[in-house]
């Protein structure tokens, strides 16, 4: 890797939301299972129910807080590693955060200090109202933040304005119902409730192995097979490929993850072990499943799943259209407006405008694209290639991951029913050792998702190698470092923290508060509650 | 979209202008007491329970507070997006220290009492002061920067280059800015401590917060002095077009010396800003001494609104001028979103905004009450 701008601002970019991924699934799926057990306390009124959303909150609040701490450097990380990107589409991509903000970020935080804080001040069902708010909170966030990086992958709805040197908001319902960010948000959410169902039937396991708080235990298993089982199917089945095809860099990101070089005839089959070779451009010693890709991928038999080598060449064809709009622009600028630079200029523009981002990516080669050569418009054709290999293999490692998961929840989703969890102790093991494995699929998610969609930092609009911002190299060593360093000590507490409080195990014993008047009906959750 | 139509450019500028005021001021009246409490925190409380009394007071709130910072991040991305790109990669390492000590925070509070070891609370009071105190001196010398111009340009494709250092921002000016900054927030977190802490907490709070108050008074007036004395301001020196495209560089201007107090000749009911400033903190300092706990939080509260609301008021329509290439400065008129963006983020705000502002008023009533030894005492409690 070069040691320049660039590299060490994706390199922060990619550790510190790494790094704030590893709190965000387990905040997603936990918010909601300690909702779902506090709804059968105040249904059923027993009390163990209730210690088990107390022991769960617990543990829910260790984590939670992390996530909010990371999280705001994610909000100004842009601004500060990525200006000209901010630049260049803030007037699109800081809509869905900051309406994250108005919408889930409030929500969560002004109610996560209530559930804490407010057992004793309110009614059972204000108190429940409070646990639904945090859970719909934090799936709000969920979906405006991935609305955002759908219009990443996929940016419709926006246009380019030459008067102000970037993209301006066309239609903002397309950037809300963007079908990839729509999948994606499917797909992530359900996987932060496959992690949080894992983490508390790890848990659970461990305690069963230990003979300690068995009621709590086999309770929260059965909640978490069942509602794990649940997600894991619709996390496969509403897989993020579905949203692979809408694109011509999406089609890129599918052919790499596949390692396929050439297109194949419809349908397509599934490589399901191979070695891409990035030098040689082909994928040695394959094993492949006949028709399995074109299924998957296109849902139907007959649509062709185009190749590496083919999508290059038309990303060709887009980078020379990509150098007419270039050429226009210039024209716009020095004549200082659209209609003063005549209708030839115009209609060169709008005809090749879209494809202005494909020139820029010449501008690593060169600085005035109009000038390059032919063997650097292939090459830089050659670049709109993604690494095969690291996405070929993360996606196969998250998927078998995947299928892991429907098994382990299965499982013990028909043990629960047939109250046979305690019996068959290595199983209980097994659990107890898939704890980490949620958090490495989602991991090995967003390396296909982000790594997968370079050289664009949006997708066909603007490479990543000219949206970060003018630094020194000094400024990012020292910020990396400090962040390095930093996130490491608060690592370590969390991890002790945790720890701890599982060892500890439920604090509550089965004591019953004075009862209090019951509320006349409950609010609906993330409804504001009622006085 | 036709709908956005309906209010002109000009207009949604404007209101997206008094929106980032709303935001900011937002941030400062609700979190800025609790880094004013963090700032406090080795002061007031001398033993642990002492020190948990005042992290309590704000427990259960300060989450929710902390989110008027980030939202007004997201909006000043939404809305100003050339804003957001030149301010926060400009001061690239100051804004790694505010996040560092930001960060700090939360988990000081969350994870504080999970252990009962001596040092292990002992380091988290140094994490919660310095979470409270350092954003506190790092804002108000961003803003002391800001009034006196930051060193930027951009290039004809609006590409931010930024010639300062982490060093050249803590001239004298920006640091006076920083510590009035500090006495306000330490001012407006006495005064909520006064307000929901008992016993000692709540004395102690009101002799830091009466000396907090002077400062603010003091330091506030000398800001003045001093930008009135050694600080150039800015001024358009071309024609002012307010609908025009979203350009910084099709603009001309000069730095002029009462270019900051231009707008009060202009409009002098503006001084009302100001004048709350001080008078909020007088108010404060008064209430203080009196023992008159509401009457002061919502003074000091004041007091910040108008200090906050004065520099806003100078400085317009610039908000983030530049001392290298004038020209390249944001301004109201020219760094806004596209007319269709302002309108939707307004649209978001007025459904979303009361909403947050109900259930936080509700939050904080089912919560009303003070804090005390007892209730931190109590096993059965839920108390950090």
């Amino acid at each position: 890797m070069e040691f320049d701008v660039v590299s060490l601002s994706r390199l922060q970019f990619a550790m510190t939301a790494l790094y704030h991924f590893l709190f965000v699934p387990l905040t997603l799926g936990l918010s909601v299972i300690v909702a779902i057990m506090e709804t059968v306390y105040v249904m059923t009124g027993r009390a163990i129910w209730r210690d088990m959303t107390k022991f769960w909150g617990t543990l829910f609040g260790i984590n939670f807080v992390l996530g909010v701490a990371t999280g705001i450097t994610m909000e100004f990380q842009f601004g500060m590693n990525w200006s000209y990107y901010s630049h260049y589409v803030g007037d699109i991509f800081g809509a869905p955060l900051a309406i994250e903000g108005l919408m889930a970020f409030f929500l969560e935080a002004t109610f996560v200090g209530l559930f804490f804080f407010g057992w004793d001040r309110m009614s059972k069902l204000g108190h429940l109202a409070t646990a639904w708010a945090v859970a719909a909170g934090s799936n709000f966030s969920a979906l405006w933040i991935l609305i955002a990086n759908g219009w990443m992958q996929n940016p419709v709805g926006a246009s380019f304005n030459p008067a102000t040197m970037r993209m301006e908001i066309d239609d903002f319902f397309e950037v809300i119902v963007n079908p990839v960010a729509q999948a994606k948000f499917v797909h992530t959410v359900s996987a932060g409730y496959v992690t949080a169902a894992i983490f508390v039937l790890g848990v659970s396991a461990w305690y069963m192995l230990k003979g300690r708080h068995i009621p709590l235990a086999r309770r929260s298993m059965a909640v978490a097979a069942s509602f794990g089982l649940l997600s894991s199917l619709s996390v496969v089945v509403l897989g993020d490929e579905s949203g692979y095809l809408a694109t011509e860099h999406q089609k890129m990101k599918l052919a790499a993850i596949e390692g396929m070089w050439e297109t194949e005839p419809a349908p397509a089959s599934f490589t399901a072990i191979g070695f891409p070779n990035q030098e040689t451009r082909e994928t040695q010693h394959v094993l492949q499943i006949p028709a399995a890709l074109g299924l998957i991928a296109t849902r139907s038999l007959n649509t062709e799943v185009p190749g590496i080598r083919d999508l290059v060449k038309s990303a060709e064809g887009r980078i020379r259209s990509g150098i007419q709009a270039y050429d226009a622009l210039q024209a716009i600028r020095a004549a200082r407006g659209v209609e003063a630079a005549g209708p030839a200029v115009r209609e060169a523009f709008e005809a090749n405008g879209r494809n202005l981002g494909y020139a820029y990516l010449l501008k690593r080669y060169v600085d005035d694209p109009r000038q390059a050569t032919p063997e650097q418009i292939a090459q830089a054709a050659w670049d709109t290639v993604p690494q095969v290999a690291p996405l070929f293999w993360s996606f196969r490692l998250m998927v078998g991951l995947g299928i892991f998961f429907i098994l382990l929840l299965g499982t013990f989703f028909y043990l629960a029913s047939r109250h046979q969890l305690e019996r068959r102790r290595w199983l209980l093991w097994v659990a107890v050792f898939a704890i980490p494995t949620p958090w490495i699929a989602a991991e090995l998610g967003w390396v296909v998702a982000e790594f997968g969609r370079q050289p664009w930092i949006i997708e066909g609009v603007l490479p990543t190698a000219i949206a970060a911002s003018s630094l020194g190299i000094s400024d990012l060593l020292i910020t990396l470092a400090g962040f390095v360093l930093f996130y490491s000590v608060l690592f370590i507490i969390e991890m002790g923290l945790m720890l701890q409080a599982i060892r500890k195990g439920p604090q509550f014993g089965h004591t019953t508060l004075p009862p209090r008047p019951a509320a006349p009906a409950a609010p609906l959750p993330g409804a504001v509650p009622a006085e | 979209m036709i709908l956005h139509e309906l209010l002109d450019y000009t207009t949604l500028r404007l209101i997206w202008w008094v929106v980032l005021g709303v935001l900011l001021i937002g941030f400062a009246v609700t979190d800025g007491f609790d880094m004013g409490v963090g700032a406090l925190l080795p002061f007031v409380g001398r033993t642990d329970v002492e020190r948990r009394i005042a992290i309590n007071t704000i427990g259960p709130v300060w989450e929710g507070n902390q989110v008027w910072f980030i939202l007004g991040g997201g909006a000043i991305f939404a809305a100003w997006p050339p804003l957001y790109a030149i301010s926060f990669s400009g001061f690239y390492l100051a804004m790694f220290v505010v996040l560092a000590a930001l960060i700090l925070r939360p988990v000081g509070f969350k994870y504080r009492s999970k252990r009962p070891g001596a040092r292990w609370r002992q380091g988290w009071d140094w994490a919660l002061f310095t979470g409270g105190f350092v954003p506190a001196l790092i804002f108000g010398v961003a803003v002391g920067n800001v009034l006196q111009g930051v060193p930027f340009r951009l290039d004809d494709d609006l590409r931010v280059f930024y010639e300062g250092s982490f060093f050249g921002l803590l001239n004298p000016f920006a640091l006076l800015c920083g510590l009035l900054s500090v006495a306000m927030l330490v001012m407006h977190g006495s005064a909520w401590l006064s307000f929901k802490a008992e016993g000692m907490v709540a004395r102690r709070a009101r002799s830091y917060g009466s000396l907090a108050a002077l400062a603010t008074i003091v330091l506030f007036a000398l800001g003045g002095l001093a930008l009135w004395l050694f600080v150039d301001g800015y001024r358009i020196a071309s024609a002012v077009v307010t609908d025009g495209p979203s350009n910084p560089l099709m603009k001309a201007v000069a730095r002029d010396g009462m270019a900051w107090f231009a707008n009060y000749a202009a409009r002098p009911w503006l001084l009302v800003a100001p004048a709350l400033g001080f008078l909020g903190a007088l108010l404060a300092f008064l209430g203080l001494r009196a023992g008159r706990e509401g009457l002061t939080l919502l003074a000091s509260g004041l007091s910040v609104f108008g200090v906050i609301a004065t520099v806003g008021v100078s400085m317009f329509p610039f908000i983030l001028p530049s001392s290298l290439d004038p020209r390249s400065s944001v301004t109201v008129w020219d760094s806004s979103s596209s007319h269709q963006t302002l309108f939707i983020m307004l649209v978001s705000t007025v459904i979303f905004l009361p909403i947050i502002l109900a259930y936080t008023a509700w939050v904080y009533r089912v919560l009303w009450g003070k804090v005390g030894e007892a209730m931190v005492q109590d096993e059965a409690g839920h108390s950090y």
